[in-house]
């Protein structure tokens, strides 16, 4: 399969493209403005749409009237952007609208910066909008995995009628990277007659279709809500997606990491292995759902002292491992929040330190 | 002498919540007639953001998508653009579209978006059990503005049609009133032109009608006609404020 | 052509407005109140009605319909 040499932001715009999305729906902000840029001169070519809406709050309610009539749709923004959008995102989840949702992460909270950062990992994965509901989170660590994880994100999303979202950061969105476009995962979109509102006449139906999520009776909506965790439950039996590396060691220090971190993670654990330290590493390409078990399994190997998860955060994914670890060995957080991404020998300094050597 | 008149097609016949006298089922009414003398109930997806008419997919017999309040214009610019063959408009109350919802009203109008707006301004926020909108009237008493609306506090209150009226890109702007027969009269047709400007790819539609709240101005029906005809008739004066054909 | 006025008194929620705007002042409130507590509309006199869809067009709830049947009117 040919390669060509990309940026992470246009490969994402292309992988849509070639994933058939119909309708493209977003808000100029860095570190992701060319995935737009892309789109608004190739979209159209492929018979989309493009439009750059009035604001991401704007932009998050035309993917729910695009998707809501049955259309593949994304959007692409960054963390603040993102943060307009959670209230749609409860929407697109409550009314089972599939769309695929790109967040390339910059340095925050508040204005923060244009570096690249994991910072959102919470609010992806457990902070998406008000009430009980999931986002499918996948997040890539090279511009071939984002490439891909959009390419799937559409029949994702529309396997579990349910917001997808791809989290990269802006090193993702900013590198080039040679990458190809596999065909095998080019899909058509499902039929969504049965519940979109599409206009009768599409479906040449007179049963018609509402899409809502307001319920005043207390056992529909209890209902409605076990049914949506239904969904949940399936991707955790489904979907979790993860990569373990040098695990077949008798490791005393295992990693964990995702996106970026994971292309440093893995010369550290290179590195160390040449100073005859055998550290192992995993690393979840599914967020949501979260890798618990392989996590637990391979920190409750013996020999391994304990976990040590890198981010480019304060510390987030670090409280699943934990509770994915449940007290087998001590885990600990490092990361750097500034955009600046630590390179191996930090990190190998710091393991030195944990493993006092 | 006489004729008949009959329910439309395009409307359910479940019975609304609405309270007695609220005018949101005249507009209901006339919204079903119009999807059914155009012949569009096949092709047509209505949104309905919250208010009182958040429940108005309850009464019409075609498609309909529940938007967060304030944002059926960007719901519906989803829709069109991606099917432009649908028929798509909004329904939406003062402090719906005239309050958080500006921004998507503004651009979806500024962009020119193909879809109709149905406006009902009755100067209050219904659901909500009567708070002071953007469109009270100066001295009118809501429940966070007991003291009546202070202009020198909380500013004039906004009139759409007008503000809408002053984009450059094509638009079909009109307000009429429901309070009475000769008003819904006119509502009717402002109603049925702006979709027919939507069929003809033509332009953005918005129609502002003025309407009663009886339950929260804390009137009969007879004196909210009464008040709306005196007072709110003279600041939101009805007439079509804007024309495609005008650029 | 015959015409009969129908008011659907359980849609009816009592508002008042057919009252108001009844060319001919024909139409009253009930003193009885209906299913779901209103005392609802109701025509003084049929005769009256002059079929001009005025309160058809006010009512809110769409309970008042006018329907059209073809044998001949009777003095």
């Amino acid at each position: 399969m040919e390669k060509v040499l990309m940026k992470g932001n246009e490969a994402i715009a292309e992988a849509a493209i070639r994933a058939g999305c119909k309708g493209y729906f977003s808000y100029p902000i860095t570190p992701q403005s060319e995935i737009a840029e892309y789109m608004v001169r190739h979209l159209p070519e492929a018979g989309g749409v493009f439009l750059q809406g009035e604001s991401e709050v704007a932009v998050g309610y035309m993917v729910l009237g695009a998707a809501g009539c049955g259309e593949r749709v994304m959007t692409s923004s960054s963390g603040p952007g993102i943060s307009l959008m959670s209230e749609s995102l409860s929407f697109l989840a409550a009314q089972q609208c599939p769309a695929v949702i790109v967040n390339i992460m910059r340095t925050g909270p508040g204005l923060g910066g244009i570096l690249p950062s994991q910072a959102d990992y919470f609010q992806a994965t457990k902070g998406g909008g008000h009430g009980d509901f999931r986002l499918l989170v996948l997040a890539p660590s090279s511009i071939q995995e984002a490439v891909e994880m959009v390419m799937e994100g559409f029949p994702l999303a529309e396997k579990y009628r349910n917001p997808v979202m791809i989290l990269g950061d802006g090193l993702i969105g900013q590198m080039m990277e040679p990458v190809s476009f596999p065909e095998h995962l080019i899909t058509r979109p499902s039929n969504k007659d049965a519940w979109a509102a599409n206009g009768m006449d599409t479906r040449n139906s007179d049963k018609r279709n509402v899409l809502k999520s307001l319920s005043l009776d207390p056992d529909e909506m209890h209902e409605h809500n076990k049914s949506l965790q239904e969904k949940y439950d399936r991707m955790r039996r489904n979907e979790i997606r993860y990569k373990a590396y040098n695990l077949d060691t008798d490791y005393e220090l295992l990693i964990t990491c995702f996106g970026i971190m994971a292309r440093v993670c893995g010369t550290v654990v290179d590195k160390l292995k040449e100073e005859g330290i055998e550290v192992g590493m995993i690393r979840p390409q599914s967020l949501f759902p979260f890798p618990e078990e392989a996590i637990r399994q391979a920190a409750s190997k013996t020999g391994c002292k304990q976990v040590l998860c890198v981010e480019l955060n304060m510390g987030q994914m670090v409280e699943d491992v934990e509770k994915a670890v449940q007290g087998a060995c001590p885990v600990t957080w490092y990361g750097n929040a500034g955009g600046a991404i630590p390179p191996p020998k930090e990190i190998i300094a710091h393991i030195h330190s944990l493993l006092n050597r | 002498m006489g004729k008949a008149f009959k329910k439309a097609e395009a409307l359910s016949d479940r019975p609304t919540h609405y309270c007695p006298g609220c005018t949101h089922g005249v507009i209901h009414r006339m919204v079903g007639e119009v999807i059914d003398e155009l012949g569009i109930r096949g092709k047509t997806v209505g949104v309905a953001p919250v208010g009182c008419s958040v429940l108005a997919h309850e009464y019409f017999e075609f498609d309909f998508m529940e938007a967060a309040h304030g944002r059926a214009p960007a719901v519906a610019t989803g829709i069109k653009r991606v099917r432009p063959d649908l028929n798509v408009f909004t329904y939406q109350g003062d402090g719906d579209l005239a309050s958080i919802g500006t921004a998507e009203i503004i651009h979806a109008a500024n962009r020119g978006e193909k879809i109709t707006a149905v406006f009902v301004n009755n100067a209050i926020y219904g659901m909500t059990g009567g708070q002071m909108a953007p469109t009270t009237m100066p001295g009118q008493r809501t429940t966070t503005s007991p003291f009546g609306r202070n202009v020198h506090d909380v500013g004039m209150p906004m009139r759409v049609s007008e503000l809408l009226s002053a984009l450059e890109t094509p638009a079909y702007i009109a307000r009429e009133a429901v309070i009475k027969p000769k008003y819904i009269m006119k509502a009717k047709r402002a109603i049925k032109k702006a979709f027919q400007y939507q069929m003809e790819g033509k332009c953005f539609s918005l129609v502002e009608l003025v309407s009663i709240c009886p339950t929260n101005w804390g009137m009969t029906p007879q004196n909210s006609v009464k008040w709306a005809e005196e007072i709110l008739l003279l600041y939101y004066k009805p007439g079509e404020y804007k024309l495609p054909e005008e650029m | 052509m015959k015409f009969r006025h129908f008011i659907d008194i359980d849609k009816c929620k009592g508002c008042g407005l057919c009252v108001i705007v009844c060319p001919k002042k024909n139409l009253k409130l009930s003193e009885e109140l209906n299913k779901k507590g209103y005392y609802s509309a109701l025509q003084k006199n049929p005769e009256n009605c002059l079929f001009c869809t005025s309160c058809c067009i006010m009512c809110p709830d769409v309970a008042i319909t006018i329907t059209e049947s073809a044998e001949e009117e009777t003095e």
